[in-house]
């Protein structure tokens, strides 16, 4: 958001105690926390801006939260901050929050996710029952925060009609839920319920889990020297090229993985073996340039690329693995686009080191899936 | 009602902080020994728990003590990306403040440990809170914030899947955040006024869970001593270089601990170093398989040290020969650290269950039990006659005079 665009987002909201003056050292605050950037720079500047901004009444907070659009990470928890210490403070000496104000920043999703559901939580600070009024419509929401609410809503609903012996309305609202919910155990609750009302559930495809791929290994990974390696397929990609692996001539052979969660098991075509490093790839096709992220699972230490550029990596061997456990933004151009992902295994050999695997889906920032438009994805077949 | 170590009382006066203070991991001398007197021994839940209050998420980092406050850090949400910290009124246990902030960094952990795993730390001016995340906040004791910092967004590989757990330490006026993992592992000393970097230095790539220790030197200076799956490097806080290295290895979960001029490394057991008044050598004193530690820190009072193994056994040992002197089996296991108090130690179990060991009884005796009824991984604060310990859910203040 433009700085400028604060006092008319103030003006707007009708706070009279607004004079230009004030709107501008306001600007000037926002600005110094906006202009916070990594490793501390501009922390000192953003202090004294803060002092300034707690001073600021109640009818300050919507242009607070307007200033967190755009804003990085370091300034959206500065402007927190602020916002919390004015809450706070107003709420302490018997004053009111700007309640409608509030709800009509929460309910204009032009504003980021954050300081809308940092709105809501004020919300439901001061009125509790004025927030439950609000969260049926957040079901689609672009916030996971508020979506989670109205899901959450939903299946008490939809578990209540189970109860009540209702079976075809109590699908249909979880199947509702379903299609709203991020939440991996909202998704987990949902679908378990479903299942035992008799229904089938694709969650590899709602999560949007790429399970088409083609792999090429093993190479050595002896010492763990396989993650600074430069192997054959960074070099040279091609389906139809060969490597010189570990045991002689590798070539990519296809894997389709039928795991629910998308889980891409190396140790199924190459055996359970340790010290070794293995390459996946596939192609994703979008219909239009787009952002998306590049939402991986692994506990191996692990590269990935898209259309070969190196977008990160990590040598952390098996301390854990989840769904989304890395989101990488990337661009994704309009056409196919090539996904190669390294991993490596290491050298324990402990039971809990026995996996040498990954998981991938291609989202937007909500964590909804995109589906790649190739019909090579069973995901996309299985429509 | 205190007997006051006039030494410490100097410096900490000097520090914003008073006699009674309890200030970061593991107490004001980071060893877990307070100089309270008068806590209560013979624990009964009627009497004791003077409060009790449901905490906004999970955690178990220590809580901190200034005055008549009591600072506790949590993480909630469904992934654990709200950052808590509170402060709390020290008599009532009611909230004076609370802060929530959203994490910038990885928010994966182990399910037994939580984002809100290391303790804060605090000059008594300001609270300096670190979590899982490895997302700082500085803010002022009336919940102010000053600076922060992200640091996996400055540094994106630096992050550990199970958790971290380091507490900050200040040390010769520098704020140090020990940040090491299995990839981009770093400490660094942060100017304690906006939070940027004094220096950075890189760590052994391993993740690290155990927390520096910091020797004041004959001159009045102080080291940090930085332990590591490769032991223990002493370190200049002021611009983070080193000074000496114990290259024989140490365990990366429990810390260790320093008293009278000895750093006591959970290494081959535990291996006691020597070290020298101007801070600059080390020598080794002796080393016991017998005292090993497991996740607890060991502890030294007096000329005893103290160590809880795995199967929740208490080992007394001799400080200046490592000589084993007794053991009394406890009920553990413990993911807590003990502190000692008017000659009793006090450790928390994993199912809540404090007990008191009286260690003047020749072979230690357990003196009290109280179960709180919760999994409990947290080393307690002690300050001004109570001792403070959280779960994931609570916090509760203990003290001879039961206040509610």
């Amino acid at each position: 958001m433009k700085l400028s665009c604060l006092y008319a987002t103030v003006a707007a909201l009708g706070f009279a105690p607004f004079g230009q003056a004030a709107s501008n050292e306001l600007d000037k605050s926002v600005a110094a926390l906006r202009a916070v950037g990594g490793e501390g720079q501009g922390n000192t500047a953003a202090g004294r801006a803060l002092q300034r901004l707690a001073k600021g009444g109640a009818g300050t907070l919507p242009a607070l939260l307007a200033g967190m659009d755009g804003a990085n990470p370091f300034a959206a928890n500065y402007l927190r901050g602020a916002v919390e210490v004015i809450a706070g403070n107003t709420l302490a000496e018997g004053g009111e929050l700007p309640l409608v104000e509030l709800g009509e920043f929460l309910l204009n999703r032009s504003h980021d996710a954050k300081p809308r559901a940092l709105a809501f939580e004020l919300i439901r600070r001061v009125d509790a029952e004025a927030a439950e009024q609000l969260i049926p419509g957040l079901l689609g929401d672009p916030s996971v925060d508020l979506r989670r609410e109205a899901v959450a809503r939903l299946l008490g609903q939809a578990e209540g009609l189970a109860k009540a012996g209702n079976k075809p309305a109590s699908v249909l609202l979880y199947r509702q839920a379903l299609d709203a919910a991020r939440d991996l155990d909202q998704i987990k609750s949902i679908s378990g319920a479903l299942r035992e009302l008799g229904r089938k559930v694709n969650l590899t495809r709602h999560f949007g889990f790429l399970v088409d791929w083609q792999m090429a290994g093993p190479f050595h990974n002896k010492d763990r020297a396989g993650f600074e390696s430069v192997f054959g397929p960074e070099k040279n990609a091609e389906l139809s090229a060969s490597y010189d692996g570990m045991d002689g001539k590798v070539k990519w052979q296809g894997y389709s993985t039928g795991d629910e969660y998308g889980m891409v098991d190396f140790n199924k075509p190459y055996g359970d073996l340790k010290e070794v490093t293995g390459y996946a790839q596939t192609e994703f096709v979008s219909g239009i340039d787009r952002p998306a992220e590049l939402r991986l699972g692994c506990k191996n230490a692990w590269k990935i690329w898209l259309n070969g550029e190196l977008i990160f990596g990590r040598d952390e061997y098996h301390r854990g693995m989840r769904i989304d456990q890395y989101k990488l933004p990337v661009q994704l151009k309009k056409g196919g686009n090539t996904i190669l992902v390294k991993a490596c295994q290491n050298e324990q050999v402990e039971d809990w080191t026995v996996q040498w695997q990954f998981q991938l889906r291609v989202c937007d920032a909500t964590g909804t899936a995109i589906r790649s438009g190739t019909k090579k994805n069973r995901e996309v077949a299985t429509q | 009602m205190k007997k006051i170590i006039i030494t410490f009382t100097f410096a900490a006066l000097a520090n914003g902080l008073a006699a009674g203070d309890w200030p970061g991991f593991r107490g004001p001398l980071g060893n877990g020994v307070s100089d309270e007197v008068g806590l209560p021994v013979a624990l009964d839940a009627k009497k004791h728990i003077a409060w009790r209050i449901d905490l906004p998420g999970r955690g178990l980092s220590s809580p901190l003590v200034v005055g008549d406050r009591v600072f506790v850090t949590a993480s909630g949400g469904t992934r654990q990306d709200r950052l808590q910290i509170l402060c709390l009124n020290a008599a009532d246990g009611s909230v004076i403040w609370q802060r929530q902030f959203w994490a910038m960094g990885s928010t994966m952990c182990h399910n037994k440990t939580s984002i809100a795993g290391p303790t804060p730390v605090t000059d008594g001016r300001r609270l300096f809170a670190i979590f899982s995340s490895n997302d700082l906040f500085c803010l002022d004791l009336d919940g102010n914030l000053q600076w922060l910092r992200g640091m996996t967004l400055d540094y994106p590989n630096a992050r550990n899947s199970l958790g971290m757990a380091s507490s900050l330490v200040l040390a010769g006026g520098v704020l140090v955040a020990q940040v090491e993992n299995d990839s981009e592992s770093f400490t660094a000393g942060l100017d304690k006024q906006n939070g940027m970097n004094l220096w950075r230095v890189d760590r052994p790539k391993s993740a690290n869970w155990t927390t520096a220790t910091v020797q004041k030197t004959v001159s009045g200076t102080e080291m940090l001593l930085l332990q590591s799956g490769r032991g223990i490097h002493a370190v200049n806080p002021k611009n983070g270089k080193a000074a000496w290295h114990y290259a024989d290895g140490a365990s990366t979960i429990p810390s260790s601990a320093l008293a009278d001029g000895v750093l006591y490394v959970p290494s081959h057991g535990l291996t006691a170093l020597e070290l020298a008044d101007d801070g600059r050598s080390f020598k080794q004193k002796w080393r016991s398989s017998r005292l090993r530690p497991d996740t607890a820190s060991p502890l030294v009072h007096r000329d005893r040290i103290y160590s809880l193994n795995s199967a929740g056994v208490l080992t007394c040992g001799d400080i200046d020969s490592g000589k084993r002197l007794w053991q009394l089996r406890l009920d553990g296991p413990f993911g807590g650290s003990p502190v000692v108090a008017d000659n009793h130690l006090y450790v928390f179990n994993e199912e809540g269950m404090v007990q008191v060991v009286d260690l003047s009884s020749p072979e230690g005796r357990i003196a009290g039990e109280m179960d709180l009824g919760e999994m409990i991984q947290c080393s307690p604060a002690v300050s001004n006659g109570a001792l403070y310990v959280r779960s994931n859910r609570r916090i509760w203040k203990i003290a001879r005079k039961t206040q509610l």
